[in-house]
């Protein structure tokens, strides 16, 4: 490890541009930190995002590697590993060295490492596609997550096919990024702060109902707190409409 | 009587069926539908008790002519009743389903008037939903025994996951416990369905586009621990359920007393948990590992140990088949190997092909070792400071079983005699014994002559 980090802009392309200079200066850096990661001691470079280069590199990892690592490096970007950077930098190093069986080798720390991390981002996608909670307000239906990695890219296949007639909001606090979806249109945008206007009658009897099954369907007999916290931790209920208090919700 | 009071008693009713998987059939809806399925299914939200809530499980209505005894919503037992229209649970399956709720309707009915008239209000409610919302969310129906084989064909074609309950485990039991239903009433829907099945496959090989009979495949639920059959009994069933009526997957469901009843534990006895936890780690071997019932259990031992899994007391009781050398053995005998699942098991065979596997690389593809290290070799080698012999084979596992789902002592007592389950001491069967129990001989002999 070099005594050197790398400073980029935080986005895809400008990771891809650091991946460009590490391989080509054959450096490697003790952190890839975003700019407004924390400051360090060692010398500092920062990486300048060039299309051309990006592109160059994206192209060539389904090329020369595997299209599966292409998936494995843009999911890597999205998760929330605080390494993530050097996770990816560090696995297509040994992807370009070692083609398309880089995928395979699962007790090497680059791979074994990303694959961790890249599976923490799927599972909690995956909880998640379940625990979103939509308030529909008229025509638009608005959900608020918290999530740790950057899920909505993720999420964001799963609803548009099931909902494709409807409109509707994904907001993830924890990035402050949003997804709109209306009739086949989608977007994601950086939004700061996002304020629902209050519930209407009908969405807070559907609430109510819902709220009273989720209480109804528990068979005290068989009551296990901890069960329940292994399958869906706490820090997902403030979101989860069943586990607030009954008079506000 | 309000909706929200409805609710409430329709889906109380409906909490002790086990079921509430939505999985097995992968779907986009058609222009201007709403709603999706995947295969490996979803859970939207997990109870108080731990488990998955996947789908809005409801009862038709909880008015029933029948009156078994182990039910709620027997004929005898003074409680609300109360019935949805069809168009109020549509609606309120739609309503719940925009906002993310749920992944579909679990419909099952208590029989009012007669089974025809059951299962043509629940069809009602099928078709609000598939045509008239257009919803290709997931629809699971019960089968309503005794119901017309075209209405049942009707429902298969509606529905994506279509199930019959066998409650029971034996015949005996049945006629006992359940006077108003019969192993044919049971077996015969069953059978139906899996007749369906089997045609439509057919049929959509021929014509693509051909509408899909219950695509999900069927599953039924056991009641365990409300009559004297034991785990092996109930294990076999589960095996020839899977076999000859190729089931998706049976459910197991601890018996918890609602109503009392000579014939059944008292109210006070506690829902058999652990047992239930054990019948579904075997019926996993079972469906996934290769694992056949009568290995895992025999006529000497026909109830899973308490203290350690299934897989880890198969894998101590033939400790002449290990260790394994993990470089170079099969896929079906790492499957084998307590701390080795499914996925493990893969991982292993994609990296063995890259270079020698080491115990250091094992933790790393997700193995545990803390249960795989008394049956694995990498490169010769045992790993370092381990000595093995059965009984610290046993001793370790049992320090690395993980958290039991009920920790009641008497369940978990080393002290007992193998074989003997400890939670049958807690209560005998018939305290009075005024009704000599059914021998357990009939339960399996009975029904496995049936398959």
């Amino acid at each position: 490890m070099d005594s050197l980090v790398y400073r980029y802009d935080g986005s895809f392309p400008g990771l891809m541009c650091c991946v460009f200079e590490a391989i080509a200066r054959k450096e490697h850096p003790a952190a890839i930190l975003p700019p407004d990661g924390d400051a360090t001691l060692y010398p500092e470079r920062e990486i300048v995002t060039h299309p051309v280069r990006a592109a160059r590199v994206l192209t060539a990892i389904p090329k020369k590697i595997s299209p599966r690592a292409l998936r494995l490096v843009q999911y890597g970007y999205l998760t929330c590993d605080p390494r993530r950077e050097l996770l990816v930098v560090e696995f297509l190093r040994l992807g370009f060295e070692k083609g398309g069986r880089v995928t395979g080798l699962l007790q090497d720390d680059r791979v074994s490492d990303l694959l961790k991390a890249v599976g923490h981002l799927e599972r909690e996608a995956h909880l998640l596609t379940g625990f979103v909670r939509f308030s529909i307000q008229g025509e638009v239906m608005a959900a608020v997550i918290a999530p740790k990695n950057m899920v909505l890219p993720l999420l964001a296949p799963h609803f548009r096919s099931r909902f494709p007639a409807d409109s509707f909001l994904l907001y993830d606090k924890t990035h402050q990024m949003a997804y709109f979806y209306q009739n086949g249109r989608e977007e994601f945008a950086d939004v700061e702060e996002l304020t629902l206007p209050p519930a209407s009658p009908e969405e807070v009897a559907f609430r109510r109902m819902w709220k009273r099954y989720y209480d109804t369907v528990a068979i005290a007999q068989r009551e296990n707190p901890v069960c329940r916290r292994t399958h869906m931790p706490k820090r997902y209920w403030n979101w989860l409409t069943e586990m607030q208090p009954e008079n506000n919700s | 009587m309000d909706l929200l009071q409805k609710l409430t008693i329709l889906s109380d009713a409906a909490k002790y069926d086990a079921a509430c998987t939505s999985s097995g059939v992968d779907r986009v809806p058609t222009v201007g539908g709403v709603g999706s399925t995947t295969a490996c299914g979803l859970c939207h939200t997990f109870t108080a008790d731990g488990r998955c809530v996947s789908l809005l499980k409801v009862l038709m209505t909880n008015v029933c002519i029948c009156d078994c005894r182990y039910c709620v919503n027997r004929r005898s037992n003074d409680t609300p009743r109360a019935a949805f229209t069809p168009e109020e649970l549509a609606d309120l399956t739609m309503q719940f389903y925009r906002r993310n709720y749920i992944e579909g309707l679990f419909l099952s009915s208590g029989i009012i008037r007669s089974p025809d008239y059951t299962c043509e209000r629940m069809i009602r409610v099928l078709e609000l939903l598939r045509d008239k919302y257009r919803f290709a969310g997931y629809i699971h129906a019960k089968a309503i025994p005794g119901a017309d084989p075209l209405l049942i064909q009707r429902m298969g074609l509606l529905a994506d996951r279509m199930s019959v309950n066998i409650e029971l485990p034996s015949r005996s039991s049945l006629s006992l416990l359940a006077p108003d239903k019969s192993k044919q009433g049971i077996l015969g829907p069953m059978k139906l369905i899996q007749g369906g099945i089997r045609e439509n496959r057919a049929d959509l090989v021929q014509y693509r586009h051909a509408p899909r009979f219950v695509p999900a495949g069927q599953s039924t639920q056991m009641i365990v621990g409300a009559s004297p059959e034991s785990d092996l009994q109930i294990l076999t069933l589960s095996e020839a359920l899977y076999r000859k009526y190729s089931l998706k997957r049976v459910f197991f469901s601890a018996y918890v007393p609602v109503v009392e009843d000579r014939l059944l534990p008292g109210k006070t006895v506690k829902p058999p948990l652990l047992r239930e936890h054990r019948l579904y780690q075997a019926d996993w071997l079972l469906r996934f590992y290769g694992f056949e019932a009568t290995e895992l259990l025999d006529e000497e031992n026909p109830f899973f140990d308490p203290a350690l899994d299934p897989k880890c007391s198969w894998a101590i009781r033939h400790m002449e088949r290990f260790p394994l050398e993990v470089n170079t053995a099969e896929y079906e005998d790492l499957l084998r190997v307590p701390g080795i699942g499914v996925v493990s098991a893969r991982r292993i065979l994609t990296a063995r092909r890259q270079g020698k596997i080491t115990f250091d690389g094992l933790r790393k593809m997700g193995v545990v070792l803390r249960r795989a290290q008394y049956f694995l070799t990498c490169g010769g080698r045992m790993m370092e400071g381990l000595r093995l012999s059965p009984e610290t084979a046993r001793r370790g596992l049992l320090a690395a079983q993980p958290p039991l789902p009920d920790s009641e002592p008497t369940q978990l007592s080393l002290f007992d005699k193998p074989g003997v389950a400890p939670w049958k001491k807690v209560e005998p069967w018939l305290p009075d014994g005024q009704n000599p129990a059914p021998a357990p001989v009939l339960a399996l002999p009975g029904m496995a002559g049936l398959f």
